[in-house]
């Protein structure tokens, strides 16, 4: 009994980090229809930037420098932004037109020059982590602008396919710029495993501190989330968008603006599953793959549902964890030989089937009306 | 001036039906075709017949399958690796298990196994729709993925998990130079991709059609979406599977469950959309596309590396041409979303009016 409570809780706890990536999905899925593939690619790129940011082992100072302006450009708009009101538009001819260019410009100039006083030495946590939010928030612009605009009101697999696309050359982009190794990731997260329950049971319940840490950021991350969704005015749009493209466009609410900023939203889940994952198994390439360990969440849980990513994260967790260490012994039982292990590999994606053939629409999706 | 039809008469139904009603395109056809099987083997190096032409052509068959999945019953898959391992892992099986049958018998029997798993893994279709049957499909990929590396009667319990393809014999002609390869499979792909061509003309393609199109109203005029979705799964994956096994077998000799990865789905993926869904044609331009680009890549960018001082290794070369493919995938996708077969038909368009536009 002790020993299936372990591995079941091992199991929720991996569970929570695949939700966590799972969100990010959601998150786009629900304001732009779009199925991005490239969140795995999303969190390899958070990770290696934050990483070499922080550590320095490959990238040069001109690295440190590009990096600097980029952030520094990136919140010198976002500023003028919220200064100016959003939807403010100036005039052509207008030197207020300009101004956009101008501020990124020269806060690109300050933050490198800034960056080159400093040299290539590492920054401390609380400059990294704006940094490689920083980053990401220049991905999500750049897919808003370069990507999603010129296919608007294309099918639904042109669009994904082209997201596959992005994760081609995100992979690419970020390793050609941050390098391609296994980085340890250090931030201060405690390693050690624990015993819980030890009155309990005899030994008691061995839990990795570090997956309860994640679990902790994943609950803050999805209640932050809730707030920014139900409370601010922003995340109002952002469910008006989901709602209905064109009726929310209608009303006002600028589509491409809301793109930038759910995109941006997700590279910061982004950032987080690689802050969480990347304590856990090193910054490397391996975690793109985690993109696929996502999807089997998102179709249990529905492609549009939060509360859905976050239980069907922890069913499949859960699920594959037990079903790993127990399917040897049941077939064992069954057909007299032991089947050979490594079922993870596919167990999520055939429970995930096997559910669909009943709820077509996840746990928590929305239930399909067609019409013809 | 050379392309017009102006001046050919239909004057039979069979002719108006004809696959290219066009006498240009009945010559042109005819002439690549002649091209490829007369001419080609002896311009051609052995290099570019072993690693252009005859994974072009494997790939541009699997694309066929893929596509009339996709293009032609929108039914999206991304698990056509799965069945392409399928096809060759059966097609082994036949030939070392039972060596009397003919070579060409067993890989054809290895589509027909494929066939019948994809009509297993097609049964989800009839309740689920879009990505959520795409991410479904993907549990076949893993589940077989799984399956032949770790379950050892498939590889005929070889240590290593590799398996080494039987000698080529095909009624009595030994496939062995690259030349041979390269006929055995531009004649394999021939007839299917015109047995293809005229499945997707006759009556069952249009049925894929019409459930593509909209499969509510489809039923209601009569379409079973049942028999329809089944059926393009089954051809489907019947199509892929012989690809899996020519692949295999002839391209690769001996293989590992690590070439039919989620990585070739992707790949046919990517060669169906930049091709063109829905179109036989664009199968072979996509194939093509998505075969050579990456070679070509390789080969490219060191020089072109040196040109500007950067001197790459074999890590940044290749997540450089990664970049640049993502790049230039996302770019085909918003400059033609319909394809190299959209261009080549729009090309066509102006053909018939050159030099002569007015």
């Amino acid at each position: 009994m002790g020993f299936f409570l372990e591995v079941l809780i091992g199991g929720l706890l991996t569970g929570v980090l695949y939700s966590l990536v799972a969100l990010g999905f959601v998150l786009i899925f629900k304001a732009s229809g779009v199925f991005n593939f490239a969140q795995g690619a999303m969190v390899l790129m958070a990770g290696l930037a934050l990483v070499q940011l922080i550590e320095p082992t490959y990238i040069g100072l001109w690295h440190f420098v590009g990096i600097g302006a980029l952030v520094a450009a990136v919140a010198g708009l976002l500023i003028l932004r919220v200064v100016r009101g959003g939807t403010l538009a100036a005039a052509k001819g207008d030197w207020r037109a300009k101004l956009p260019a101008l501020v990124g410009v020269g806060a690109g100039l300050v933050g490198g020059l800034l960056a080159l006083a400093g040299g290539a030495k590492g920054w401390p946590l609380w400059l990294a982590i704006p940094a490689a939010i920083a980053v990401m928030v220049a991905v999500a612009w750049v897919v808003e602008r370069w990507v999603l605009r010129p296919l608007v009101n294309q099918e639904g697999i042109i669009l994904f396919m082209a997201t596959l696309g992005i994760t081609f050359f995100i992979d690419g982009f970020s390793q050609t710029l941050f390098g391609s190794n296994v980085y340890p990731l250090n931030i201060g997260l405690s390693k050690d495993p624990v015993f819980l329950l030890e009155n309990v049971f005899e030994g008691g319940i061995l839990v990795n501190q570090l997956d309860i840490s994640g679990a902790i950021i994943a609950g803050v991350l999805v209640a932050g989330l809730a707030v920014f969704f139900q409370k601010t005015r922003i995340g109002r749009a952002l469910r008006a968008v989901a709602d209905d493209h064109a009726a929310a466009q209608s009303v006002g609410i600028p589509l491409n603006w809301i793109w930038f900023i759910v995109w941006s939203v997700a590279g910061i889940v982004a950032l987080v599953a690689a802050i969480v994952w990347g304590s856990k198994l090193g910054i490397q390439f391996s975690l793109t793959f985690l993109a696929l360990k996502a999807l089997p969440v998102l179709i249990l849980g529905g492609f549009t549902s939060v509360p859905g990513a976050i239980v069907g994260g922890l069913l499949i967790g859960a699920g594959e964890k037990v079903a790993e260490v127990y399917f040897p012994v049941v077939t064992k039982f069954a057909f007299g030989t032991a089947m050979p292990g490594g079922i993870e590999y596919w167990f999520a994606y055939v429970l995930a089937l096997v559910f669909l053939l009943f709820r077509p629409q996840g746990l928590f999706g929305e239930r399909i009306i067609e019409r013809v | 001036m050379f392309y017009r039809e102006a001046g050919q008469f239909k004057v039979t139904y069979s002719a108006d039906m004809a696959i290219f009603p066009i006498a240009q395109d009945r010559i042109a056809v005819l002439a690549i075709v002649a091209g490829a099987f007369l001419l080609m083997p002896f311009v051609a190096t052995e290099y570019f017949l072993n690693s252009i032409m005859v994974p072009t052509l494997i790939l541009a068959l699997a694309a066929i399958g893929l596509n009339i999945l996709v293009g032609y019953c929108g039914q999206v898959s991304l698990g056509s690796g799965a069945f392409m391992a399928i096809g060759a892992y059966a097609a082994y099986s036949f030939a070392i298990r039972v060596p009397e049958l003919p070579l060409l018998v067993s890989i054809l029997l290895g589509g027909v196994v494929s066939a019948m798993v994809g009509i297993a893994f097609g049964i989800p279709s009839l309740r689920i729709k879009g990505f959520y049957l795409a991410v479904a499909t993907l549990a076949a990929q893993f589940f077989f993925d799984w399956l032949f590396a770790r379950v050892g009667w498939f590889t005929n319990y070889t240590p290593s998990g590799s398996v080494n393809a039987p000698r080529l014999d095909v009624f009595g002609w030994t496939v062995n130079t690259p030349v041979e390869k390269y006929l055995f499979v531009l004649a394999v792909v021939c007839v299917l991709a015109l047995l293809a061509k005229n499945l997707v003309r006759g009556h069952v393609g249009r049925q894929w059609m019409a459930i593509r199109d909209m499969d509510i109203a489809a039923e209601i005029i009569g379409i079973r979406p049942m028999y329809a979705k089944l059926s393009a799964f089954a051809v489907s994956s019947f199509f892929v599977g012989v690809a899996g096994a020519l692949w295999a077998f002839v391209h690769l000799g001996s293989w590992e469950p690590l070439a039919f990865s989620i990585d070739r789905s992707f790949q046919l993926l990517f060669a169906v959309i930049i091709g063109g869904l829905g179109s036989i044609l664009g199968c072979f331009l996509g194939a093509a596309f998505m075969w050579i680009l990456p070679i070509f890549l390789d080969i490219a960018l060191p020089p072109l590396g040196e040109l500007v001082g950067w001197k790459m290794d074999k890590a940044t070369v290749s997540h450089f041409s990664f970049m640049i493919f993502g790049g230039l995938i996302v770019f085909f996708l918003i400059v033609e979303p319909h394809g190299l077969a959209r261009l080549w038909s729009l090309l066509k368009e102006k053909l018939r009016l050159w030099p002569f536009p007015y």
